[in-house]
């Protein structure tokens, strides 16, 4: 059976004056896939996933983000994708509660609904308790789990997460990517960037961007393979070495 | 003389115990790592020995001096890089370190052979606001900016979280090199593999230190089996492991999952209950303990 494809883009180019921060690059990710979006800082990874999100206008190139055009219905992708980054989520002096409120108010869901599946989140992340706590006082492996479920409280079709794991200690990532098998074995597809190298070799899908374009993709074990490397990070060492663009 | 000694240090905020009875010490030149959990106490612990903060409890000196009584003398002789970016945003590549070093009553020039092999990177950009300067860049910026002043001792509060894995290689060839001119260096990091280049590594907590020890000793004292197991359905091949009688400590690692095991496990019983389960290439081997392993080890206790 042939997976649906949500998302596409062709030629998807970013120029800022004389600059090209993301050079033609194409790809496909299908329904309920975790794809990995490599690469060095720098090398185009955070202007492609804003064009993706809806937040930047191509200079030139085509693609569809959950059915919707990315040239022209960015209100529409914003609706239905979640959005997460290790910089900056969750509101730090407002309560557990009231930062789920917040974004599921924002995505348009009924009072009812967030009621109830309110109370089924913090039944099931085993966090009731903390509904009244601020979320500043919550620790940092904490704040990411919270983070990752607001953002896929609407039930988006698409989750984009920005390094979601830095600085997060190994067992507290662990936890994570559980969270994030999870929602991909519910159907959402996950598309997320980050720099630990044993997280690249959990995505169904890898790809690594060196100075704007796209120099590989495939599943951790084919580019292995191809770059006769034992490890994702040997394969990332030897592309990004080649970047002549710094950062 | 101990480049650091710590005796009996705590820390508490309100009812939140950051520190608990910490005493270790650091040798003249060691590279000495720092590894815990979010909220262990590791950047209390870092803020103390920076003088910035009192402890309620225990001395510290570092290179002789008390963090308390001689801090302006001390303060002369460390270096810190904090954990969030605390340059000037607003102020460029060239003025932040201008900045520093005037604060410290030296000039770039004078101790420029310090830095230069950092600074180097930088000299394109030494115009640019330090604020629109990517992730490896300012953290470059960042370990220049602590080191111009010469300190004897250098503090980096997990210098290369946000950074590439090519940007933290290049930043612990660094490091290395610091340590070969003499430098002490106390460093925490989520990365696993990077408390494996450091002297010692210890273990953080709870706001307690739960052991210090070389990384080739904290490897061996792995005491439990280990195993690497892979299959074709790796998702769910986590919970299927765990759920198998004699496995204790099942979790991703790489392109395996990890488990210890205790009384009553069979290898053999295992293989056909997970092909029994439908998984399809499977692989199962004794694995030897990494510093992540024992980590993990650590983190369930």
């Amino acid at each position: 059976m042939e997976r649906e494809i949500v998302i596409h883009v062709e030629e998807l180019t970013k120029q800022f004056g004389n600059f090209t921060a993301v050079d033609h690059i194409s790809f496909d990710v299908v329904k309920g896939e975790v794809f990995g979006f490599l690469g060095a800082n720098g090398a185009g990874k955070t202007t492609a996933m804003r064009m993706l999100c809806g937040l930047s206008r191509p200079t030139s190139g085509t693609g569809t983000v959950a059915g919707y055009d990315i040239t022209r219905q960015y209100e529409a992708i914003k609706k239905n994708i979640g959005y997460m980054s290790q910089k900056f989520s969750l509101y730090e002096d407002l309560k557990v509660w009231e930062n789920i409120r917040l974004y599921a108010g924002i995505y348009g869901m009924k009072d009812t609904e967030i009621a109830r599946k309110t109370d089924e989140l913090l039944e099931r992340l085993n966090f009731a308790r903390e509904r009244n706590t601020m979320v500043k006082s919550l620790p940092l492996g904490w704040k990411q789990k919270l983070a990752f479920s607001v953002s896929i409280f609407h039930d988006p079709a698409i989750v984009f997460l920005d390094e979601p794991t830095g600085g997060v200690d190994p067992y507290t990532r662990r936890q994570f990517w559980e969270m994030i098998y999870e929602a991909a074995d519910r159907g959402i597809t996950v598309f997320v960037t980050t720099h630990y190298m044993d997280e690249a070799e959990y995505c169904d899908r890898v790809s690594i961007m060196v100075d704007g374009r796209i120099d590989a993709l495939g599943t951790p074990r084919e580019l292995k393979e191809r770059f006769c490397a034992r490890s994702m990070e040997e394969v990332f060492q030897g592309l990004a070495r080649k970047a002549s663009r710094a950062d | 003389m101990p480049a650091v000694k710590v005796e009996n240090i705590s820390k508490s905020y309100g009812k939140t115990v950051a520190l608990d009875g910490v005493s270790f010490e650091v040798e003249q030149g060691e590279l000495f790592g720092i590894i815990g959990p979010d909220g262990a106490g590791k950047t209390s612990l870092f803020r103390i020995l920076a003088t910035l903060i009192l402890a309620d409890e225990g001395t510290v000196t570092v290179e002789g001096f008390d963090v308390v009584k001689d801090y302006k003398e001390l303060r002369k002789r460390i270096g810190y890089m904090p954990g969030r970016f605390s340059l000037y945003q607003d102020l460029s590549v060239e003025e932040n370190l201008q900045f520093f070093a005037a604060v410290f009553g030296t000039t770039i020039r004078e101790n420029y052979h310090l830095v230069g092999d950092i600074y180097k990177f930088l000299v394109p950009f030494r115009k640019r606001k330090a604020g629109k300067l990517s992730g490896g860049m300012k953290q470059k910026l960042a370990l220049c900016c602590a080191l111009i002043h010469k300190p004897d001792i250098l503090y980096l509060d997990e210098p290369t979280t946000g950074v590439d894995p090519v940007s933290r290689k290049e930043f612990w060839e660094m490091l290395k090199k610091l340590q070969r001119d003499g430098i002490t260096i106390i460093v925490s990091t989520p990365y696993m593999d990077e408390a494996n280049m450091c002297d010692r590594i210890a273990l953080i907590k709870g706001g307690r230190f739960i052991g210090i020890e070389t990384p080739e000793n904290i490897r061996r004292s792995f005491s439990v089996p280990l195993w690497a197991v892979r299959s074709g359905q790796m998702h769910r091949l986590l919970n299927d492991v765990r759920a198998f009688s004699g496995v204790k400590n099942c979790y991703a690692f790489g392109e395996t999952h990890h488990f210890t095991t205790g009384e009553g496990f069979d290898r053999d019983k295992l293989w056909s209950y997970l092909e029994g389960l439908g998984h399809t290439s499977l692989w199962l081997e004794p694995a030897e303990a990494t510093i992540e392993d024992c980590y993990m080890q650590l983190a369930k206790m």
